[in-house]
């Protein structure tokens, strides 16, 4: 047992003692489990919106695609602040809808808005495959940190079977509540790290920032740059787009962004939270600083490149504090998504299959599910996933599928009817999958299209197909008669 | 002053469109890439005019909204 590993178990200890505290004095009826009865102030909804961007995927995977890749790493900076700029229009007409109504998560939004239960269980759909995705970049996030901060005494196969079980049991008893607390924790944490990391490493290594910069261009020219094909600028544009539109769609932003007491607070956060996400930058200088003094870390090993350099540089008591606050990111995101994950197949699937089952029998539900969803998640993690940004963008390919029918249905007038929407969904969330399993790059299907093509992201094309078949089919179905479902498709 | 919202049309040209013009690593600033700085410049750009809209914008003095709706 070294200091390390001491410290990263009295943080998951704290951590665990903290989320099952939350839930006293608190009846644990759906509403209170769900979105915390709605009832959490500006700070809280600040830190859970926010907390969506300080994940184990900024502080491995950020690090990690600056180690590995370079320039396209700044994506991560752009999309969170264009989301939040947008915020300021797009979340509080969705709350107040959602409060007037009484829904507790996004399919809920979807079949209220187009009075279709089944658009409701289609988004559920979509939103626990795109959840998948982000859910095992957290236990993987999980097991690169405990064993690499416990210096190999951990495995990593142990270390993600015990974070999930950690995240599962306070889950279970405190649902949103217990992820509130953790989540100030978690943010305080990682500010300070972070930042810490990010200034130290540079200096203590190469005496700045400007230094550490010419050195790494010196040494790999054209690394800080977008490159002319593949990961260039064309990509930068349509990732950006693609991640920003779909940064609320996420059914734990819409639970997150529903926990608010009043709509004012998303206002306020829109100006506030992209400067937060400035922290980021510290996040990438680690990364930065790892290319010249950690070399060699290849493909999904560079996801490990901020913890190698800080095993390298100090003692295991600071490796301990660093693997704490990386044990905290990977934690209470994952418990966050647990929660709507558990939520959707129980609310969202179940409850509009069997509309006889009563709230408490829907809620219990909810939490047998909680260890199913994290068992499973558990079963992907071992099975060599690829590197953590990599998952996020197949998240986010899907996820943002969602988006036109959620801006179309917040128009006076909705131009999208209920089979438009749905076909647009299909039609986009189709493509992702197909494109993601094949690897077909849109150079191949589209070969009459100039090269550069290739480059757009592949969610964005199939976002632009999405809309096209949302738009025909709502045409086609516009006075939405009575055979209207045989052109659905 | 509705019409200030257009100004957060500014980090969204600057960062979709703008950098593909900036995509450069000289000259450094505060250190950084010159393409890195140019987002996190957009950034904080974006921030004030979103800052400026917020408090400009009626809906977040008035207790009732514009259409009507209340704040509680």
């Amino acid at each position: 047992m070294n200091a390390a590993l001491l410290v990263i178990g009295l943080a998951t200890l704290g951590a665990l003692a903290l989320g099952l505290a939350a839930h006293r004095g608190v009846r644990m009826t759906l509403e209170q489990w769900t979105v915390a009865g709605r009832g959490f102030g500006g700070l809280l909804v600040f830190l859970l919106t926010a907390g969506e961007i300080y994940t184990t995927f900024t502080f491995l995977g950020g690090s990690g695609w600056a180690y590995g890749r370079g320039a396209p790493t700044f994506y991560i900076l752009a999309y969170g602040s264009l989301a939040y700029f947008m915020s300021y229009w797009l979340l509080p007409p969705i709350w107040r809808y959602a409060k007037r109504e009484r829904l507790l998560s996004q399919p809920h939004f979807f079949s209220r808005k187009y009075d279709s239960p089944w658009l409701g269980v289609l988004v559920a759909a979509v939103g626990v495959v795109a959840l998948a995705p982000y859910l095992v970049l957290q236990f993987q996030g999980l097991g690169i940190i405990v064993s690499i901060a416990s210096y190999g005494s951990i495995s990593p196969t142990a270390a993600i079977w015990i974070g999930a079980a950690t995240v599962t049991i306070y889950v279970m008893i405190s649902g949103m509540h217990g992820v509130a607390w953790n989540a100030a924790v978690k943010d305080a944490l990682i500010l300070v790290v972070v930042v810490f990391l990010g200034v130290y490493l540079p200096v203590h290594y190469y005496g700045g920032f400007g230094e550490m910069f010419r050195a790494i261009d010196a040494a790999k020219p054209g690394f800080l740059v977008f490159k002319p094909t593949g990961q260039s600028v064309l990509w930068f544009q349509s990732t950006v787009l693609l991640t920003a539109l779909g940064f609320f769609m996420w059914p734990q932003m819409f639970s997150a962004v529903l926990t608010s007491k009043r709509e004012q607070t998303f206002r306020r956060n829109a100006a506030l939270l992209p400067l937060y996400q400035l922290i980021l930058l510290f996040a990438f200088f680690c990364g930065f600083a790892a290319i010249l003094k950690v070399p060699g870390l290849t493909g999904t090993l560079a996801d490990q490149a901020l913890l190698r350099l800080s095993v390298q540089t100090f003692d295991p008591w600071f490796v301990g504090v660093i693997g704490a606050a990386g044990v905290m990111t990977a934690l209470v995101p994952g418990s966050i998504i647990l929660v709507s994950a558990a939520t959707l197949l129980a609310n969202d699937v179940l409850r509009p299959l069997r509309p006889e089952l009563s709230d408490s029998t829907i809620a219990l539900t909810m939490r047998g599910l909680v260890p199913l969803i994290a068992l499973l998640a558990v079963y992907f993690t071992l099975n060599n996933p690829p590197t953590l940004v990599a998952l996020l963008l197949m998240g986010y390919a899907f996820i943002t599928q969602l988006f036109p029918a959620v801006l179309c249905s917040l128009l006076p007038r909705n131009p999208m009817t209920k089979y438009g929407a749905a076909a647009g969904i299909v039609v986009g969330v189709v493509v992702v999958a197909f494109v993601t399993e094949t690897k077909i790059g849109f150079a191949d299907m589209l070969p009459f299209l100039p090269a550069r093509v290739g480059d757009v992201n592949v969610g964005f094309a199939a976002l632009i197909l999405n809309v096209v078949a949302a738009m025909l089919v709502s045409q086609a179905t516009r006075p939405a008669p009575v055979a209207a479902t045989s052109a659905s498709r | 002053m509705r019409s200030a919202r257009w100004l957060v049309a500014l980090p969204f040209l600057g960062i979709l469109v703008g950098t593909a013009f900036a995509n450069q690593v000289e000259p450094l600033v505060l250190g950084m890439p010159f393409v890195l700085a140019w987002i996190v410049g957009w950034v904080v750009v974006g921030a004030a005019a979103m800052a400026f809209v917020y408090t400009t914008d009626p809906i977040n003095s008035a207790p009732k909204g514009e259409d009507g709706r209340d704040c509680s």
